[in-house]
């Protein structure tokens, strides 16, 4: 369970972030929605101590993130190819994040195996290191890196973009899967309304760094977002 | 037009990260570079009469020696001046001439520190000539050809950054002169002087010499200008991945995980190879300094043998973050303890240094003091210098391309006062206990001690770590912030 207390982040005087309290449950799949700016990423970068918060706190199963470093055990996140070791291949990197995570090599391949579709047969034996894959390529490589090991958390930002239709739907597959056999917390950012709504059983609008909308996700979830998003422009039309 | 390039590059100069970080190192390395000019400009000034009162010809004897500058004006060129043409990506598809772009960033090298010490020389130089009574038309005829020089070096380096076959050209021919000059089978000397002798004797020549620089300025244009796209021309083909498996490494656990990593680092990315391979040279530092007389004493062995074991420890050791700074985020939420990452740095810098100090061996051939040197010089390193390092690492926040090769040597971005002062100890400390042992008591004393202080570092190891973890911790999201603005 992650729980977030007053949490706050200010940029150059400006409040980027205004977080009260928010609690996601284990096992949910959380959905972070909002436009450019909303501080989808910051919120992320909080969670996994990347950056500091000016006041609040961010505790994840007990542990507050920015006193204590044993959350890195339960949690994966592939926030951008910053997060990618550009001149390993992606087997070497998943052997690597396996081993941190307590995986030996066959216990990784067993794990990988279940990617073969996704990766479509452009990753896996190509004799590539990740730095010469396409951009496309380099995120699937980094979301599979965060999966390794079944952390209990995960956090995905967007997931989505950059990758092409047939993957996008195999994804959610994924998610949708690894949350009902393994209980995983996923937390995912997304500018994709529709995906969202389709993989998340909860979803909260970012909106200038503060929350406004905390939605169960339920039929008319996508028509209620849809409306929040089209807001104005629908009007002026 | 110009005015706008030149306000982005005003900007990208001041809002750059480490701009702010290391503004005071900035202002002090501003104040070096005002000193050498003063310095450069008295000499400038003053060599005519000081030559003249040996009583030999000043033209002359400067033309002599004048071929040496020019070779090593290329060398630190080469390794220190910055090539300018990395930031042209955003211009590309916007509506501006390919020409207009390239002949700003070649215009924009030519205004390079190092292009213009040498009018501080030269400039006072021919005139104090002139006053003395040279004629004018042959002392500018001279004037400009040395400054014809100095921009064919300028756009030369360009060429030698850029094109691998001019790089390998100048080096085999600046290579095998100075095999010929060591070994005596040539003295440049002997032709270059009449050369420059010619530029004074001959205006016409001299004159002349403007069509090199304005030939190369001309040949970097068509280059770059060909090559103006952001890939294929210039970037290297892919190539096929090796795979190195170090299975060996595994049973060290978390820290077998590293070092395995750390390999691959280093194994497959040009910048760090060429590092490494500068940290193999400082093998040698010992040949250059100790077959000469006026270092012929122990305490100057002791500084060698600093050098020669810690080549490794000095290079890589000292931008240790900065090498995983592409993917820290990564490191920073990974099941990762700081003590086991610095752990395994600490191993890979320990692990070079024995080896430096084995491959030293050689050095027996000098004497068993020169060796004894290295040995304690290497217990310091693993004992004190080790720890001091990734302590300094802490303080390096410039980001490390690894796809770039050159300018190794050259970012000057990656000091800061922080570890200026840690870099001290370094050296300075055991020097300093060496020499007063040295003196008051005898030299066995004093080696021993040297080693003596990188034992009881290494009993402290625990301690230091702990300090140094919580410095990493605290300094954790500034570097974060640090790396993640590339350039």
């Amino acid at each position: 369970m992650i729980s977030i207390e007053n949490l706050k982040k200010i940029y150059n005087k400006v409040t980027v972030l205004n977080i009260p309290q928010l609690e996601i449950p284990t096992g949910q799949s959380f959905g972070l929605v909002g436009n450019n700016g909303a501080g989808k990423t910051t919120l992320f970068s909080l969670i996994l101590d990347l950056i500091a918060p000016n006041s609040g706190s961010v505790t994840s199963n007990g542990i507050v993130v920015n006193e204590r470093e044993d959350w890195k055990k339960f949690t994966g996140a592939f926030i951008d190819e910053s997060f990618l070791i550009g001149y390993l291949t992606p087997e070497e990197y998943f052997y690597f994040i396996g081993e941190l995570r307590g995986l030996d090599k066959t216990a990784v391949n067993e794990f990988v195996q279940q990617f073969t579709e996704l990766f479509n047969g452009e990753i896996l034996k190509k004799r590539k290191y990740i730095r010469d894959l396409s951009k496309g390529n380099q995120k699937k490589v980094g979301i599979v890196g965060a999966l390794i090991g079944t952390p209990e958390v995960i956090i995905l930002d967007e997931p989505f973009a950059n990758l092409d239709p047939t993957t996008q739907y195999r994804l959610k597959d994924i998610i949708r899967q690894f949350a009902a056999e393994k209980n995983t917390t996923f937390l995912i950012s997304s500018h994709d309304l529709i995906h969202t709504t389709e993989v998340c059983t909860r979803i909260v609008v970012l909106n200038k760094g503060e929350i406004t909308k905390d939605i169960q996700t339920n039929t008319e979830t996508l028509k209620e977002l849809e409306a929040f998003f089209s807001k104005g422009i629908l009007e002026e039309a | 037009m110009i005015k706008m390039f030149l306000s982005l590059e005003r900007k990208a100069f001041s809002r750059s990260a480490s701009f702010k970080l290391n503004l005071a190192f900035k202002i002090i390395f501003g104040l070096i570079g005002a000193f050498y000019l003063v310095m450069v400009l008295a000499l400038g000034v003053s060599v005519f009469y000081v030559l003249k009162e040996k009583n030999v010809e000043p033209l002359a004897t400067i033309n002599k020696y004048l071929v040496y500058w020019w070779v090593m004006d290329l060398i630190s060129r080469y390794f220190l001046q910055k090539s300018p043409i990395m930031y042209v990506k955003p211009f590309l598809t916007m509506p501006i001439k390919k020409g207009k772009i390239v002949s700003f960033f070649l215009g924009k090298s030519a205004l390079s520190f190092f292009n213009i010490y040498p009018a501080f020389f030269f400039l006072p130089f021919s005139i104090v000539m002139i006053v003395n009574g040279y004629p004018v038309m042959q002392v500018l005829s001279w004037h400009i050809a040395i400054m014809a020089l100095v921009f064919a070096d300028n756009y030369l380096n360009l060429l030698m950054d850029n094109m691998d076959r001019v790089f390998v050209a100048v080096l085999v021919i600046l290579l095998s002169f100075a095999a010929m000059q060591y070994y005596g089978l040539l003295d440049i000397t002997v032709y270059s002087t009449p050369v420059f002798q010619a530029f004074y004797n001959y205006p016409l020549p001299g004159f002349g010499m403007l069509a090199i620089p304005v030939f190369l300025y001309w040949y970097c244009f068509t280059y770059f200008k060909n090559n103006l796209r952001t890939d294929e021309a210039v970037q290297p083909k892919v190539k096929e991945a090796q795979t190195e498996n170090f299975t060996w490494l595994e049973k060290f656990g978390t820290v077998g995980t590293f070092l395995k990593n750390d390999l691959k680092l280093i194994l497959r990315n040009k910048r760090s190879k060429t590092t490494v391979l500068i940290s193999f040279f400082f093998l040698f530092y010992g040949l250059l300094i100790l077959t000469n007389k006026t270092y012929h004493n122990e305490t100057w062995k002791l500084f060698a043998g600093l050098f020669i074991s810690g080549g490794f420890l000095f290079t890589f050791g000292g931008f240790v973050p900065s090498w995983d700074s592409s993917y820290y985020p990564l490191m920073m939420s990974q099941n990762i303890r700081y003590k086991d990452y610095l752990t395994s740095k600490w191993w890979l810098i320990v692990i070079a240094t024995l080896i430096s100090m084995i491959l030293a061996s050689f050095y027996l051939f000098m004497g068993l003091h020169v060796y004894l040197a290295i040995i304690a010089a290497g217990i310091y390193n693993i004992g004190v210098n080790a720890h001091l390092v990734l302590l300094g690492g802490a303080f390096v926040k410039t980001p490390i391309d690894l796809t770039q090769g050159r300018k190794v040597l050259g970012d000057k971005k990656a000091f800061n006062i922080q570890t200026l002062v840690i870099a001290l100890p370094k050296l300075v400390l055991p020097l300093v206990i060496f020499y007063i042992v040295y003196k008051y008591w005898n030299i066995t004393a004093a080696y021993l001690s040297v080693a003596l202080l990188g034992v009881l570092g290494l009993a402290f190891r625990n301690k230091m770590f702990r300090i140094i973890e919580n410095i990493y911790k605290k300094e954790k999201y500034s570097t974060l912030a640090a790396y993640k603005q590339k350039n």
